[in-house]
């Protein structure tokens, strides 16, 4: 194995499990499509950010990204409560409108802007290990991708360490959370927060796309898995980093995009999850019911009647 | 002006082509999105619109040629089965609807962005432009492919009208819609169908990313507007056919710029001026009307405290300092100067210096606020059996609102009472 392959690995890892611990906050608080949402509507955040440096300083465009990710929910929220629009329609009306607004204004500026659609959508991780961190007096310190996204995992750990209690009672209990004096909204906002730093920080390595598959995919195969809160954030960065490895070797085995099949293997063992899992899943269950409808049918049968 | 009539006259074939498309594009999309909308599942159009792209891949693969017959085809493929399991996760797990739609969403585009490299690490030729569906490409449209999309746009529209009634009880009320003898499970097959089929001829025109737009924004923004499910549908049709042309038009002056992004941005115009500006939901009349109210409960408060004082003093007219109100009411200083002065300004105070005493239509609006306020107290406690000291709250909101054929009412239910629960007089009118 070479160093470029466990470069990409390693990424892709950092990323899955960042969004792995993220998505189970975001789909037990039905937040799924808001972290999709956010993951297109940062785009204009980023061409801006881009254009306002003039380079593609990492500091900049999470600055940027932050802020129209913050503003996404914040529309999103508005035009669900003030407008009185329902959910889904809000999210829809709002992220396409800053995607719009993203391509264009990469289609006006295309001479300046080092950026197209297709790199967005699905992201080059294969890229990680040439574009290298270099100092001003020459040290080769590494890829650059591999520090921002590990950086980024150190905040999201930290950060879930630290406001454990916190997220757990907003997303669980907000009005018990509330009685405590911990405010709903805020921890919304940190969470939408943090969503979109990690979209920002895994968009050239690993594209919208896969951010989305990231943030659902683990989260949602390790929800089959147990009912256990901890338990769950465990499988989900496990599955985050089985979901890395798997699909960089599918990549390579059919030569073809390796975001695109580390989407793929997300989907594989969402399904595994779905028919396999020994509490959760659908064979098991139908197991389950056919025996206790077998149960039944004899007790019914030994008493006669 | 000029390059507007020249694109309006339709005289350059390439700009009839793009047009007709557009708009045929637009207006069958927010149609079928109306339904979407109305069932409250308006982002199923964005998981089918990714998931059409392993289809397209698959059908390429399959065939060869980029025949959009067979491109409709494999996309439709794929489009359906995507709905299909999302539906199948929520029904046999605890995975909720959203978790289901962006799994399936990230998922299929994952494989279909794995099919496509493959396709082009294989060389086949004839495979450039494949990609060019997952961005649109209004302003390549030719005659074949407008023939191809105006016929299912067609067939569209043809199916939404013959089975609008169906559509619209499916919408509302599966429940009653079954009992009524409408085939449920079959209406639910043939929206699916139809929004499969919108997604698979939009993305054409505006890319996968902006076709869940194309679904949602029209009907979103026609919301606004009515509660007719008649005329939302026929709105949403108007928005969209013009907001696809729009498009064509600002791409057509600018060549540069992209069709489906502009038309988005003018849908979501659109959307916004309806969101704020709306009549009848708007969020900026309906601040406003709520503005209007409030002033008009201070008002009326500020009045009664008049009466009040005066039914101490047993001097209606007598004149009063804003500091004797705020003993009654403890209005914050501003507010209370602001107000006494809208009452000045509509008659209903005289102002003396720093004074102020009720004028005759105060003093009858005053004695008619009173009036009311101890009316209902009197209707709570005979009536509703609630204790004398739990009222006054419940009065204190109702009483802006009783108007004089309700007023006439309780009067007579009352039997013309002359106390209320606190033993206060009832004002006459």
């Amino acid at each position: 194995m070479s160093s470029a392959d466990w470069q990409i690995m390693l990424t892709g890892s950092f990323v899955a499990v960042s969004c792995g611990l993220l998505g189970c906050y975001l789909i037990l608080r039905r937040m799924a499509m808001v972290g999709d949402a956010i993951s297109h509507a940062v785009l204009p955040g980023i061409v801006l950010a881009f254009l306002v440096s003039g380079s593609r300083d990492t500091l900049v465009m999470l600055i940027g990204a932050g802020l129209i990710g913050l503003l996404t929910t914040f529309l999103i929220e508005f035009f669900h409560k003030k407008a009185r629009l329902q959910t889904d329609a809000s999210i829809g009306v709002t992220f396409t409108w800053f995607f719009a607004l993203g391509v264009i204004l990469i289609s006006v500026y295309a001479g300046q802007v080092d950026l197209d659609q297709e790199c967005v959508l699905y992201g080059e991780i294969a890229y990680v290990p040439i574009d290298l961190w270099i100092l001003d007096d020459g040290t080769i310190i590494g890829p650059r991708a591999l520090f921002i996204t590990g950086g980024l995992l150190l905040v999201v750990v930290a950060g879930i360490l630290l406001f454990y209690k916190e997220l757990y009672l907003t997303t669980f209990d907000p009005a018990f959370a509330t009685a405590l004096g911990i405010s709903a909204a805020l921890w919304h906002y940190i969470l939408m927060g943090a969503v979109s730093l990690t979209t920002i920080a895994s968009f050239e390595s690993v594209g919208a796309i896969l951010v989305v598959a990231f943030l659902i995919a683990p989260a949602a195969t390790a929800y089959l898995l147990t009912d256990n809160f901890r338990t769950m954030l465990w499988i989900a960065a496990g599955v985050g980093v089985a979901i890395s490895v798997s699909g960089y070797y599918l990549a390579v085995w059919l030569n073809g995009s390796i975001a695109g099949a580390m989407a793929s293997a997300a989907g594989l063992l969402f399904m595994l999850a779905f028919l396999f899992s020994p509490s959760h899943g659908v064979v098991f269950r139908q197991r389950r019911m056919r025996k206790g409808a077998e149960k039944v049918r004899k007790e019914k049968l030994t008493s006669g009647r | 002006m000029e390059t507007l009539i020249e694109f309006l006259s339709f005289s350059d074939p390439n700009v009839r082509y793009v047009a007709i498309g557009t708009v045929l594009l637009g207006a069958s999309s927010a149609l079928v999105g109306t339904f979407t909308f109305l069932k409250k599942k308006a982002l199923v159009g964005d998981a089918v619109a990714h998931a059409i792209l392993p289809g397209i891949c698959l059908s390429f693969m399959l065939t060869g040629v980029k025949n959009p017959v067979y491109l409709i085809i494999g996309a439709s493929a794929t489009g359906w089965l995507s709905l299909l399991l999302i539906d199948l996760i929520v029904r046999h797990s605890r995975i909720k609807e959203d978790a289901a739609i962006g799994l399936i969403l990230s998922v299929f585009f994952g494989i279909g962005i794995l099919l496509l490299t493959i396709i082009q690490q294989s060389g086949a030729a004839g495979q450039s432009g494949l990609d060019s569906f997952l961005f649109g490409q209004a302003a390549a449209l030719v005659g074949q492919d407008v023939l191809v999309f105006g016929i299912v746009a067609g067939l569209l529209l043809l199916t939404i009208l013959l089975f609008f009634k169906e559509l619209e009880l499916i919408a509302f009320d599966p429940q009653f819609a079954a009992s009524s003898g409408v085939p449920v499970r079959f209406m639910d097959f043939l929206l699916t169908t139809l929004t499969v089929l919108a997604v698979v001829v939009g993305i054409q025109a505006v890319g996968v990313v902006l076709m869940a737009a194309m679904l949602i924004t029209p009907a979103a923004a026609a919301k606004f507007w009515t509660d007719n499910i008649k005329v939302m549908a026929l709105l949403a049709a108007i928005f969209g056919a013009f907001s696809g042309l729009a498009g064509a038009y600002i791409s057509y002056t600018a060549p540069s710029m992209p069709t489906g992004p502009w038309t988005v941005i003018v849908l979501s115009t659109i959307a916004l001026v309806s969101f704020f500006l709306s009549p009848v939901k708007g969020i900026l009349p309906r601040m406003f009307r709520q503005r209007r109210n409030r002033l008009q409960m201070l008002e009326e408060n500020i009045l009664k405290t008049f009466y009040l004082l005066g039914e101490d003093a047993e001097d209606w007219k007598a004149s009063r300092t804003s500091d004797e109100i705020r003993e009654r009411r403890r209005y914050p200083k501003g507010t209370l100067i602001y107000i006494l002065k809208r009452l000045v300004r509509h008659g209903y105070l005289r102002q003396i210096k720093n004074n102020y005493e009720l004028t005759n239509v105060g003093f009858n609006k005053s004695r008619r606020v009173v009036r009311l306020h101890r009316l209902w107290e009197l209707y709570l406690t005979q009536y509703l059996n609630i204790a004398p000291d739990h009222v006054h709250e419940d009065a204190e909101t109702i009483e802006h609102v009783i108007t004089p054929e309700l007023e006439k009412r309780l009067m007579e239910k009352l039997d013309f009472p002359e106390k209320d629960p606190h033993s206060s007089k009832i004002p006459l009118s």
